[in-house]
C-alpha cells in the first residue's frame, strides 16, 4: 500500500479546559525514522497515544496506514493496532517470571496465529535483537537493556509497518541506551517506520527528522519543507 | 484510497484458557485462598448430600433386609377406659387369614428382672418381661448374638433370652448356664442375647421367657399383648385393615394395628428435611465464596492496569480483555469447585466408613457442585471483567 503511514490533520486533544494538542498537522511517510521531542507537558505523550490509536483526538482527523481512525470502532481499532502498530514503552511492561520467548510470542497473541507459529516467530525475533542466548531466561533475570530489547522483539514480531517507541532509553544507562537506539536504527534500515518519543535532545538530533513540540504545538519540524514540496 | 476491512482475529480457545490461567499462576497464594472459599461451600453441599444419601442408602438396605411387610397388632383403648386385651384366639385367627405368611406373639407379664437378688425392687431398669412364642425370631427377623433362642425344650423351664439393651443393663455378655438373672423372684438362666432390632425396638429392652413357664411361674394371664405378623408383600395393604376385626371380632375398635417399617420411612423423611436445611447452609457458604472470588477479581483488575494497557496496545479488543478476566474467574471457581467436590466426597467417605455405611455420593451432586461454581464464577467475574474491558488503554498505561 502506498501513501503516508501517519497523517494528522488539525488534530487537537483537550482534557477539560486544557489543550494537550492544538491543531497539529503531521505527515509521516513510510520508512521514516523520526523523533518527537519536547519537554514534559509539551504534549508528546498525547501525541504518542493518538498516533498509536490508544486515544482519540477531540477534533481533527487521523489516518493510519490509510484508515480514517475516527470512523473505526473498538474492534477495528484493535485489529489496526494488532496488525499495523508496534509499541515500545519506557517501563518495558514485561510480565514477571515469564520466559522471554513467551513474552515475545504474546506480541502476536491477538493476531490469530497458532501458538507454535508464534513461538517460532518469537525465536527469530529474539535472535534479531541479539538475545538468541536468552530465550528461556525469565524477565527479572535480564538486565534493563535486555528487557527493552525483549520488548522491542515483541513489538516487531508481526512486522508492523509502524513502530512507536515511548522514551525507549529513558530507564536505561547510556550504554544499554545506545544498544537500543542502534537496534531501532536497524529496524528502520529494514523498512519499518520508527517514531521515537523522547525528551532527550541528543537522541532527537541524531535522527534524520525531528519534530519539536511545545505547549501542544509543533514548534519545529526539520522535514517540513520536504513534505510541503 | 480504499483500505482493506479491519477485522480482529479470533483467539484460539487454548490461548483463552492459557491467558486466563496466567493471572492465576502469578498469584498462587491468593488464588489458593479464594478457591478455598468456594471449595468449602461446595464441600459442605456435596458432603451433606453424600452423607444423607449414604444414610438413606443404609436405611433402604435395612428396610429391605427387615422387610416392609411386618404388621403388629396390639390391644388399644376401650371407650370406657377399662384395660382391654386381645382374645387368646387372636393368633390363630390371624394365621388363618389369606395373605398372611407367619404369625407370632409376645405377652407382657408383670414380672421384673434384676441382675441378682440384692437389687432394690424399684430398680427395674425399665426392662419388661414378655412371654414369647418360639416362632418369634422368624417373624421379626432378629438374630441372637450369643447363645440361642427359646426352644420347645426349654420353654417350660426358667430360661430367658435378653434384648440387646436389657443384656447391657443387666451386665450379661455371655449366654450360658452360669449367666443367671433374678426374674420374678427366682433365678433364670440366660440362654441367648438378641442383636439390636431396628424394626421392633421394643424387644431391645425386654426379657423373653417361654409361654408355659410364664403362665406357670409368673402369673401370666396368657393373653398376647403384641402379635407380629408377616403378610405377603402384595397383600400388606389388603391385610392391614382386616387385622383388627380378625383379632378381636367383638370389639374391632379396641385393636391397634401398625406397620413398624413406617417408622423407619418417617426417619428417612426427617433426615431429608434436616439435610435440606444443611444444604441451604452450604449454599450460603458457597455464596460467601463467590463474593470472595469477586473481591479477588476486582483487586486483580486494579493491580493489572498496565497489563491491560499493554494487551490493548498489542491489539486486544475490549471483548478479548473481558473474556480474559471472565475466564480467569471461571478457572478460579472451577479450581475451587473441583477441590470442593473432592473434599466433600472425602468427608462423606470418612463419615460413612466411621458409621459402617457404604459411601454413596450421587453423580448429580458432583456435577451440580462443579456446575454451581461455574455459575458463581461467571457472576463473580462479570463485573470485574466489564471494568477491565472499559478501562481506557491510555489510563491503564499511565499508571504503570
Amino acid at each position: 500500500m502506498t501513501g503516508p503511514i501517519v497523517h494528522l490533520a488539525g488534530v487537537s486533544k483537550r482534557y477539560g479546559d486544557v489543550f494537550a494538542l492544538r491543531a497539529v498537522d503531521l505527515l509521516v511517510e513510510r520508512g521514516e525514522l523520526l523523533a518527537v521531542v519536547g519537554p514534559s507537558g509539551s504534549g508528546k505523550s498525547t501525541m504518542l497515544n493518538i498516533m498509536g490509536t490508544l486515544d482519540r483526538p477531540t477534533s481533527g482527523t487521523l489516518r493510519i496506514d490509510g484508515h480514517d481512525v475516527g470512523g473505526l470502532g473498538d474492534r477495528e481499532l484493535s485489529a489496526l493496532r494488532a496488525r499495523t502498530i508496534g509499541f515500545v514503552f519506557q517501563q518495558f511492561h514485561l510480565a514477571r517470571g515469564v520466559p522471554a520467548i513467551d513474552i515475545v510470542a504474546d506480541g502476536l497473541l491477538y493476531g490469530g496465529r497458532p501458538r507454535g507459529h508464534r513461538r517460532d516467530a518469537a525465536e527469530r525475533a529474539l535472535r534479531r535483537v541479539g538475545l538468541g542466548h536468552r530465550m528461556l531466561h525469565r524477565s527479572h533475570q535480564l538486565s534493563g537493556g535486555e528487557q527493552q530489547r525483549v520488548a522491542i522483539a515483541r513489538a516487531v514480531l508481526g512486522d508492523p509497518p509502524l513502530l512507536m517507541a515511548d522514551e525507549p532509553t529513558g530507564a536505561l544507562d547510556s550504554r544499554s541506551g545506545a544498544v537500543v537506539m542502534e537496534l531501532l536504527r536497524e529496524l528502520h534500515g529494514d523498512g519499518t517506520t520508527v517514531v521515537i518519543i523522547t525528551h532527550e535532545r541528543d537522541i532527537a538530533a541524531s535522527l534524520p527528522r525531528e519534530v519539536r513540540l511545545k505547549d501542544g504545538r509543533i514548534e519545529r519540524d526539520t522535514a517540513a519543507p520536504r513534505v510541503a514540496s | 484510497m480504499s483500505a482493506p476491512r479491519l477485522k480482529p482475529a479470533r483467539m484460539w480457545p487454548a490461548d483463552v484458557v492459557r491467558v486466563g490461567g496466567y493471572g492465576l499462576r502469578s498469584r498462587p497464594m491468593r488464588v489458593f485462598l479464594s478457591a478455598l472459599g468456594i471449595a468449602i461451600g461446595i464441600a459442605a453441599m456435596v458432603g451433606v448430600v453424600g452423607i444423607s444419601t449414604s444414610s438413606t442408602n443404609e436405611l433402604d438396605q435395612q428396610l429391605s433386609a427387615l422387610g416392609t411387610n411386618l404388621l403388629t397388632v396390639a390391644p388399644g383403648q376401650s371407650l370406657t377406659d377399662e384395660s382391654v386385651h386381645l382374645p387368646a384366639t387372636a393368633v390363630g385367627m390371624i394365621a388363618a387369614m389369606p395373605g398372611v405368611e407367619t404369625v407370632s406373639a409376645v405377652g407382657r407379664t408383670d414380672a421384673r428382672v434384676y441382675r441378682n437378688d440384692h437389687i432394690a425392687a424399684e430398680q427395674t431398669g425399665g426392662i419388661a418381661v414378655y412371654a414369647a412364642r418360639t416362632d418369634l425370631p422368624a417373624v421379626v427377623r432378629s438374630r441372637v448374638v450369643t447363645g440361642g433362642w427359646l426352644t420347645a425344650a426349654n420353654v417350660r423351664y426358667p430360661a430367658v433370652v435378653l434384648g440387646h439393651a436389657a443384656a447391657n443393663r443387666l451386665a450379661v455378655f455371655q449366654a450360658g448356664t452360669d449367666s443367671l438373672v433374678w426374674l420374678g423372684g427366682r433365678w433364670f438362666t440366660v440362654v441367648g442375647i438378641l442383636a439390636p432390632s431396628e424394626l421392633v425396638p421394643d424387644l431391645d429392652n425386654s426379657a423373653l421367657v417361654g409361654w408355659p413357664v410364664a403362665e406357670a411361674e409368673l402369673n401370666f394371664d396368657g393373653y398376647p399383648t403384641t402379635i407380629y405378623t408377616r403378610a405377603q408383600e402384595s397383600a400388606v395393604t389388603a391385610v392391614q385393615p382386616l387385622l383388627g376385626p380378625t383379632a378381636n371380632p367383638a370389639n374391632p375398635g379396641e385393636v391397634d394395628v401398625s406397620r413398624p417399617s413406617d417408622a423407619l420411612a418417617a426417619k428417612q423423611k426427617t433426615e431429608k428435611t434436616l439435610s435440606g436445611l444443611l444444604l441451604g447452609l452450604g449454599a450460603v457458604a458457597l455464596l460467601v465464596g463467590g463474593v470472595g472470588v469477586a473481591n479477588t477479581m476486582v483487586i486483580s483488575v486494579l493491580e493489572r492496569r498496565s497489563e491491560i494497557g499493554l494487551r490493548r496496545s498489542l491489539g486486544a479488543t475490549r471483548g478479548q480483555i473481558r473474556t480474559q478476566f471472565l475466564s480467569e474467574a471461571l478457572l478460579l471457581s472451577l479450581l475451587g469447585g473441583v477441590g470442593g467436590v473432592v473434599l466433600g466426597v472425602g468427608i462423606t467417605a470418612i463419615f460413612a466408613t466411621y458409621q459402617h455405611w457404604v459411601t454413596v455420593v450421587p453423580f448429580w451432586a458432583m456435577a451440580g457442585g462443579v456446575g454451581a461454581t461455574l455459575v458463581i464464577g461467571g457472576l463473580a467475574g462479570f463485573y470485574p471483567a466489564m471494568r477491565a474491558a472499559r478501562m481506557p488503554p491510555t489510563e491503564a498505561l499511565a499508571n504503570a
